[in-house]
């Protein structure tokens, strides 16, 4: 969907901010690009809207070189989050999230319905609809912002380090949030960060930036299991295989049900157990991720636990099972 | 020695029993004249203004331009009003037509220099966003430029009017209407009485109309969601709109 193909960036102070770049973000996927601060990442991304243009290479949006696309059209298709924010504060967050609706001339019901739906669907109350900014927090105005950007449905949409002014639990909450809403809404995403952990929670692809080049580019479980070079291996930094439990859903891992039928008093609907352990109050669901599963089951000191989804056992999580994904994750390390 | 110094304070409630009293017999004429006065300050903003504000937008696209624009603003204001009537005569005849050239041209560097600044002083930020969400450069000047620099325009609009009224009184000297005309009867009929009354009047008018027009920009500042601290009239000015509903 898009594709930059040998691109160089050099701004006119002679600076070189990328060098001969080459990747390609499949439709409806999360790309996240990661590095360093001043590594090229923010630029990469301003590329794709034509904010700033290549001095060398070319930028394909839908197969098309963007040069030949009207860069105004270009940049009302794609939902852009700036790292700053930059919300205007003399609107009310209802006139910001129309800014580009009514840029593209929809009729006034149109855009006054999607403001609300978008309210919505970034959890923020109705009545802040006619409130200004200022009275927001970061946490909101941060909402505000991805609201804005999203407001148009747009094929495409940057984010630079969206989250990265937040305090950490804002920031997780976010996170989580938008993993959700990224589910719901099919949008190609390109979402630019320095923590490395971010990169691994968000993205489906990974594209890891040293000062002006890519050193990789990858799926989260790829890059956990073979870092491509010490650089990268360094930027992941410790707990590898931590990282990757953290990464890895139950659904991955699990058995199904019926191969542990002899261990349940009630396959077909409880999280009771027979292996001796405690009940689980809270057993995982095939979308948790294994850390935390494993975690459960050290407290709950038990062996297995059955996979629970909307009341019902869809299968059993072990922790040979967990064992065997930790020994099979390394061994190509 | 005792009487020189008590007498003008001994004479005080003597003299403003006489203002009072010379504003009271020639209460209708003062208010005419007031009227004018007001009139001719108004014509002249409403020239100078789209002027001043079209010069200044023009400011912001060259910095070389900026320069030169408000140099010549800044010149302008250095000519003295009678030397500058004066020159104009014989283009425009006596009476209002060449006061209100002259004070279109005093009203142009206030009202330039912060449109200008008001402009350029915008958060980088908040114009990178217009751009990224697609805003035309003429976009961005009227849905984010203009809307936030509208305060700071305004109070170089308020700045500019004060200059005008005064100013606008020796207008009478070359034929304008308004209380200038009171002060050079005055003057001429060697009524002190006259002058001061005047004077004062042209105070107050001006005065007056600085209040107006800060609670009008106290108004603008609510409209753009800023918080501040809000004179009387303004408090009343919202109550009567009541801002936040009529800003949905
Ligand atoms: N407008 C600009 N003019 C000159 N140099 C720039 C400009 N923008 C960014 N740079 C430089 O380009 C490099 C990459 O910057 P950037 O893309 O912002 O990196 P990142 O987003 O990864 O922190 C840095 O060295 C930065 O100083
Ligand atoms: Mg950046």
């Amino acid at each position: 969907m898009i594709e930059f193909d040998s691109v160089t960036k050099v701004y006119p102070d002679g600076t070189t901010a990328i060098e001969d770049i080459s990747f390609t973000v499949e439709e409806g996927t999360t790309t996240v690009l990661v590095g360093p601060s001043g590594c090229g990442k923010t630029t990469t991304m301003r590329l794709v809207n034509r904010l700033e243009e290549p001095t060398d290479g070319a930028v394909y949006f839908d197969g098309e070189n963007t040069r030949s696309v009207d860069e105004i059209e270009l940049r009302r298709n794609i939902g852009y989050v700036i790292q700053e924010i930059g919300l205007f504060d003399h609107m009310t967050v209802g006139e910001n999230i129309a800014t580009v609706p009514e840029l593209k001339g929809w009729d006034e019901a149109r855009i006054d319905d999607r403001i609300d739906e978008l309210l919505e669907l970034m959890a923020l109350p109705r009545e802040f609809r006619d409130q200004y900014p200022t009275e927001l927090s970061g946490g909101q105005r941060q909402r505000v912002g991805v609201a804005r950007a999203l407001a148009a449905d747009p094929d495409v949409l940057l984010m630079d380090e969206p989250f990265g002014a937040l305090d950490p639990i804002t920031r997780d909450d976010l996170q989580d949030e938008f993993l959700a809403i990224q589910d719901r809404i099919n949008t190609t995403i390109i979402f630019v960060t320095h923590s490395i952990n971010e990169a691994l929670k968000m993205g489906d692809k990974i594209a890891i930036f040293d000062v002006g080049e890519i050193v990789q580019y990858d799926t989260p479980h790829e890059i956990l299991a073979n870092p491509a070079t010490e650089f990268v291996e360094d930027f992941i930094g410790e707990n590898r295989l931590l990282k990757q439990l953290s990464i890895t859903p139950v659904s991955d891992v699990m058995d199904p049900v019926e191969a542990h039928a002899d261990q349940f008093d009630d396959v077909g609907g409880t999280a009771a157990a027979a292996d001796g352990g405690e009940r689980l109050s809270d057993p995982p669901s095939p979308s948790t991720d294994l850390r935390s599963s494993f975690i459960t089951l050290l407290e709950a000191d038990r062996s297995m636990s059955p996979v629970v989804e909307d009341g019902e056992v869809v299968g059993v999580i072990t922790e040979s099972g967990i064992r065997s994904h930790f020994r099979d994750g390394t061994e190509g390390a | 020695m005792t009487t020189l110094l008590a007498s003008p304070i001994a004479m005080l409630p003597a003299l403003v029993a006489e203002y009072v009293d010379f504003a009271a017999t020639h209460f209708d004429e003062l208010v005419v004249l007031t009227i004018q006065h007001a009139l001719l300050a108004a014509d002249t903003i409403a020239i100078a203004v789209p002027i001043a504000v079209t010069l200044g937008v023009a400011t912001t696209y060259d910095d070389r331009a900026a320069t030169v624009i408000l140099w010549l603003a800044g010149i302008a204001m250095t000519i003295p009003s009678l030397a500058l009537f004066g020159l104009l005569i014989p283009f425009l005849g006596i009476g209002s037509p060449p006061v209100i050239f002259a004070l279109v041209l005093y009203s142009q560097l206030p009202v330039i220099r912060n449109t200008y600044v008001g402009l350029t002083k915008i958060d980088e930020a908040t114009l990178s966003a217009g751009r990224g969400l697609g805003m035309t450069r003429r976009q961005r000047l009227r849905r984010i430029q203009l809307p936030i620099a509208m305060p700071v325009i305004l109070a170089g609009v308020r700045n500019a009017v004060v200059i005008v009224i005064g100013v606008a009184a020796v207008g009478a000297y070359v034929g304008a209407d308004g209380l200038g005309e009171y002060i050079f009867e005055g003057i001429r009929t060697g009524n002190t009485t006259m002058i001061v009354v005047a004077t004062i009047a042209v105070s107050l008018l001006a005065l007056a109309v600085d209040y107006t027009f800060g609670v009008v920009e106290q108004y603008l500042r609510l409209r753009n969601g800023e918080t501040i601290d809000q004179a009387l009239g303004t408090r009343f000015l919202t109550t009567l709109l009541s801002v936040r509903n009529t800003h949905q």
